[in-house]
């Protein structure tokens, strides 16, 4: 089956999911974003690679840090951005998603960066658009967020080096995390041999093992010698029904907290792909100590945005 | 046809540097062949400033056309540009494009004194008009063919010309 994110000479067209991307990709987009992070440092932060070009950033749903990083990245590029808040626009007023990226097309939109509750919206729209218009997924339902499991192989690189010897803990609300899915994909694809999810049982997803973790459902267990955690946000909002007794039951057995980070390897660096919810999934003591890197993560998302977007837009 | 020596050209471009740098003089070499030279140059003119190295794949003006190379290495400008003379060092100037996207992204840096360009080969056919103040030599080569340096692994320098393949043609060189 062809992969809908690839062109007819296997480049990258879309940035729909890390499933299925060839290494090659996921590397040259790695790479790509290590050569933007000097960019910060001069005196003119901008570069000319999307001179010209117009970028629509499509958020059906809430976000601060991934729309704001998307619209930084996009104008450091010399981009010209359109933020669209959909909550008060025509879709509110019956129109129909296509019918929205139609007339968004007709404003000669380059890009459409979305982010939906639906999973397989950005899918929808990049078999909608003309050939030369690219989509990103920012998110869709549970599905997908490529460029969070991007950013956080980023991380990792930065500071382990190398995958073929680590183990990595993704830790609490799997099920309703398009972030973790993302992530399990972009680190089988890169070679990491021990990748483990940790949550109590209503919050892991059945058949999570299928995609090549082990499942734990005790902390001292998970951890245990582990040289990355990634810590996931409760979704609330996603939630139907009851899946926990209370969050500060949550916090006690899966909170990260000093003594459970204990059990993790000496220089184990701790993730976070935010909002966080302290006293909830993570200790302040944690998520402002040795160990975070949840603030370089935003940092570097900017930079891998920037990779995404000017990979898709040079044919 | 016959390639001149790579090694004497470089001692001919030293030379002809020698009279026209000073100790805040900065040498910026265009990646890969240009930053070899430049670094070499930097060497046999002992020059006291850091050398620089750009990779200009972010301001190629076939960006839409030809998309992002493999592998582009951070640019690296270890001074302040403002007010300083800069040389920037090619191995090959053809269409004088490359040279223009050099100096687009050394004014990201800052505002440079002066800018001025040392080559060492100048085959013609100029594009833009862009000219090097130092040229190793001159020489005319058949359109379609790509001319560089080549660096084997005790740092000889040779020059090389083969047909321009799809994967490496260089529209803008």
């Amino acid at each position: 089956m062809r992969n809908p994110q690839l062109n007819g000479e296997g480049k990258l067209q879309h940035l729909l999911t890390i499933e299925g991307l060839p290494r090659e990709i996921v590397t040259h987009i790695l790479d790509t974003a290590a050569s933007f992070i000097g960019v910060t440092g001069r005196e003119v932060k901008k570069l000319p690679l999307l001179r010209g070009k117009s970028v629509f950033n499509l958020f059906f749903e809430a976000s601060t840090r991934t729309r704001t990083t998307f619209e930084i990245a996009a104008k450091r590029l010399s981009a010209d951005v359109v933020n669209l808040n959909i909550a008060v626009s025509s879709h509110t007023k019956g129109e129909t998603l296509l019918d929205t990226v139609d007339n968004l097309s007709a404003m000669h939109a380059d890009m459409f960066v979305v982010r939906h509750s639906s999973s397989g919206a950005a899918h929808l729209i990049a078999n909608h658009v003309a050939p030369h218009v690219h989509v990103i997924n920012a998110g869709d339902g549970r599905h997908a967020h490529p460029t969070q499991g991007l950013l956080d192989i980023y991380t990792i690189r930065h500071y382990k080096k190398d995958f073929s010897r680590l183990s990595v803990a993704i830790v609490g609300d799997v099920l309703h995390s398009r972030v973790a899915r993302s992530l399990i994909h972009a680190l089988a694809t890169l070679g990491t041999p021990d990748v483990r999810v940790i949550g109590p049982r209503t919050l892991l997803p059945t058949g999570v093992e299928q995609l090549g973790v082990s499942v734990h459902h005790d902390m001292r267990e998970g951890l245990a010698g582990c040289d990355v955690v990634m810590m996931l946000r409760l979704q609330n909002e996603r939630m139907k029904g009851p899946l926990l007794p209370s969050a500060q039951e949550f916090f006690k057995s899966y909170g990260l907290t000093p003594q459970k980070l204990a059990l993790a390897k000496p220089d184990a660096i701790v993730m976070h792909p935010g909002p966080m919810n302290r006293g909830v999934e993570i200790d302040s003591a944690v998520a402002d100590g040795p160990h975070s890197v949840i603030l370089p993560q935003v940092t570097f998302g900017i930079a891998v945005r920037m990779a995404v977007m000017s990979i898709l837009a040079g044919k | 046809m016959n390639l001149p020596d790579a090694e004497a050209l470089c001692e001919e471009l030293a030379r002809k540097l020698r009279a026209g740098v000073t100790d805040s003089t900065g040498l910026v070499g265009i990646r890969t062949g240009g930053a070899w030279l430049a670094e070499r140059l930097h060497r046999e003119l002992k020059l006291p400033t850091p050398m620089g190295a750009l990779d200009i794949s972010f301001y190629r003006d076939d960006f839409d056309a030809a998309g992002l190379r493999h592998h582009v290495k951070p640019s690296q400008i270890p001074f302040d540009v403002s007010g300083r003379h800069i040389v920037v060092v090619d191995d090959v100037l053809y269409t004088g494009r490359t040279v223009r996207a050099a100096m687009n992204e050394l004014f990201d840096y800052g505002r440079p004194g002066r800018i001025e360009l040392a080559v060492l080969v100048d085959r013609g056919e100029r594009q833009l008009p862009i000219a090097a103040q130092y040229v190793g030599a001159t020489l005319a080569v058949p359109p379609g063919k790509l001319l560089r340096l080549a660096r084997d692994e005790r740092g000889k320098f040779t020059l090389k010309m083969s047909d321009v393949r799809p994967s490496d043609a260089k529209p803008s060189a």
